[in-house]
């Protein structure tokens, strides 16, 4: 506390009024409105447990052993903490298996949508082919459609493709197809493709390049930040997909960890893990994610403005 | 473009002008049919992955939803045309009441419990001046766990003998409750889930909006002698009230899919008490093997979601404008 008053009582400089917000700098130098300042940032402080809480809860349980998790009132920290907890569940849960299938979806989920979204995005802001305002309002106009409203036709239509009868039924294809048909994506590499001028574009189509130099020569390199930002929710998404996956995949051989932790842990399992383990089994299943997190915040960040939400 | 095409086009037909003017038109037609062709050819190519992955999965599935509403489907037998039977049976049915009831008791507590918190953690963390990266990493951390997780996390602290949440109030001498076996805490039990696992993001996008409000206009505010409420009032908030009415209509039609949490933390009980639309179309689906059913009650839920989508559509016509 001492030392970020010392750090406030310096005199507020100009430079810092370009970043002001609702409240001013110079507003702050007044104790009353220090002492306000300091409690609302405590309350969000406190508040930060409504959800560090529970993810604490998660990790602590994790490491009780199975009489030590049913005690009443509980411990907040394990008297002997059952390290051994996390081994046992990573083997008792299969986690290669299913890590390594969650890793496949996802990848293969990146893959396809950047090359389906990239290929569309860039005719739709560089070729500019007859028609493109149809075609755009066409894909754009999936947006409002939510898959689940054609949940159980699309299960129909995997189990049985129309002309070549072919199922995709406990095959990743049919979880990675599906998800390729991202209006979204196009949307956000289409706004970003149309940030790099034109004049480049045509600049290069005058020496002779052809569409497919410019796409992979001039508009892919230039536009890393945006496909990071798409390959990072891609990979979240796909991570956190559940409903899609456990209709699709019923073979436990080919299932993501998702589905995989409710058919072994779910009201529906036969043999319910215990608790301990089912907890360790969650951090295993949350660390991934949360490290992609820590690692990738500002693409995240940047991802969120870049679907033209800032209105 | 469309003006210099006839020009160009005419080009070829110059060698045959001596030849009679049937095959004068041709020539012209045909030339102007080449360069349509190689001026577009290759942004057509560079769409035809996305039209193929979209009309077969996509628009295809949408047609095909409309198609076995009218018919009998259990996915063995051949499929059988009949008519409004299956809508019949639906609006028949005592649960399709209930699951509606629900899901718009789910919205109604989601957006009571979910609306406003977003957007006062928003404001409040943009006029931190410490720790801003903290709190957003602290209140977005649950949007990124997979939602199977949080659901089980929460069965376990909602547990009524020996979670967390009964042993805290038991520590400050209030009495627990059994939330999930309990026909009237079930649903809005489900509803603190779900809202803790996707307020983060809805704040997150609060925050990149209010970065967007000019600090001028707080500036020529609080020179006129306007106080802070003044300020949100007039200023903060109307300027992202685009963004607040979007994530209103989005939040709504989040909500109404809401499958996850009462699928997997109370499996749709107790009591049929969390039976949502969704988990009503997966029971048609895979416990009755009625597709045609299934279908026909997801060509309502469309027809529903519909309504608020074209609310959304018209908001975000600026995303959709031809340029």
């Amino acid at each position: 506390m001492a030392m970020f008053t010392l750090r406030r009582r310096r005199p507020p400089r100009l430079e810092e009024s370009f970043e002001r917000t609702l409240v001013s700098p110079l507003v702050l130098t007044h104790p009353g409105a220090r002492a306000i300042y300091w409690s609302v940032f405590a309350l969000l402080l406190l508040s930060t447990l409504i959800t560090f809480g529970p993810l604490y809860w998660m990790f602590s349980s994790a490491l009780k052993s199975s009489i030590e998790i049913f005690q009443s009132p509980p411990t907040i920290w394990p008297l002997h903490p059952a390290w051994s907890n996390y081994s046992n569940a990573w083997s008792v849960l299969q986690y290669p298996l299913y890590f390594g299938n969650t890793l496949i979806l996802a990848a293969g989920a990146v893959i396809l949508q950047l090359l389906v979204s990239a290929t569309a995005a860039f005719s739709l802001s560089k070729l500019r082919p007859a028609g493109k305002n149809i075609i755009q309002f066409v894909f754009f106009s999936t947006l409002m459609v939510p898959p689940v409203v054609y949940l159980i036709p699309q299960f129909v239509n995997i189990s049985d493709l129309p002309l070549i009868h072919v199922s995709l039924i406990n095959n990743w294809a049919g979880v990675w197809l599906p998800e390729a048909a991202s209006a979204l994506n196009i949307l956000i590499l289409k706004s970003f493709f149309d940030t790099i001028p034109t004049e480049l574009t045509d600049a290069a189509r005058l020496d002779g390049a052809s569409p497919w130099q410019l796409f992979s020569r001039i508009i892919l390199p230039l536009s890393r930040p945006a496909l990071a930002v798409v390959t990072i929710f891609t990979v979240v998404a796909s991570w956190k997909d559940f409903l899609w996956p456990l209709l699709v995949l019923f073979n436990p051989e080919v299932q993501p960890l998702s589905v995989a932790i409710y058919h072994e842990a779910g009201i529906n399992s036969n043999f319910p893990l215990p608790f301990n383990y089912l907890m360790a089994g969650l951090v295993l299943a949350s660390i991934p994610p949360i490290l992609l997190f820590l690692l990738f915040q500002r693409q995240i960040i940047r991802g969120i403005n870049l679907t033209g939400l800032r209105g | 473009m469309e003006r210099s095409s006839p020009s160009r086009g005419a080009r070829p037909s110059r060698s045959a002008r001596s030849e009679e003017s049937v095959s004068r038109g041709e020539g012209l037609a045909l030339g102007r049919a080449r360069l349509f062709i190689s001026r577009n050819l290759g942004g057509y190519l560079f769409l035809l992955p996305a039209l193929f992955i979209f009309a077969l999965f996509v628009w295809y599935p949408l047609v095909l939803g409309f198609k076995l509403s009218f018919q009998s489907v259990d996915m063995i037998n051949p499929a059988i045309w009949v008519g409004w039977a299956n809508y019949q049976k639906v609006l028949a049915d005592p649960l399709f009441g209930v699951a509606w009831h629900n899901t718009l008791t789910f919205t109604g507590y989601a957006l009571l419990f979910g609306y406003l918190v977003p957007l006062v953690l928003a404001l409040l963390i943009n006029e931190m001046r410490h720790g801003k990266a903290l709190f957003r990493l602290a209140f977005y951390l649950p949007v990124m766990l997979p939602p199977i997780v949080t659901a089980f996390l929460w069965l376990w602290l909602y547990n009524a003998d020996f979670g967390l949440i009964n042993a805290l109030l038991q520590a400050v001498h209030l009495p627990g409750g059994l939330w999930l076996e309990n026909q009237s805490t079930a649903l809005p039990a489900l509803v603190v889930v779900a809202t803790w696992g996707a307020a983060g993001s809805t704040m997150l996008i609060y925050l990149a909006a209010l970065q967007g409000v000019p600090a001028s206009l707080y500036e020529a505010a609080e020179i006129d002698g306007s106080n802070l409420w003044q300020r949100i009032w007039h200023i903060t908030l109307p300027t992202i009230r685009p963004i607040m009415l979007l994530m209103l209509v989005l939040q709504i039609i989040a909500t109404m899919q809401v499958f996850t949490e009462p699928f997997t933390i109370t499996g749709g009980g107790p009591n049929n008490a969390t039976l949502t639309v969704l988990i009503l179309i997966y029971r048609y689906t895979f416990q009755d093997a009625e597709f045609g059913e299934a279908s026909a009650l997801g060509v309502i839920l469309f027809l529903v979601l519909a309504v608020f989508a074209l609310i959304y559509m018209r908001m975000t016509s600026r995303l959709m404008e031809a340029d």
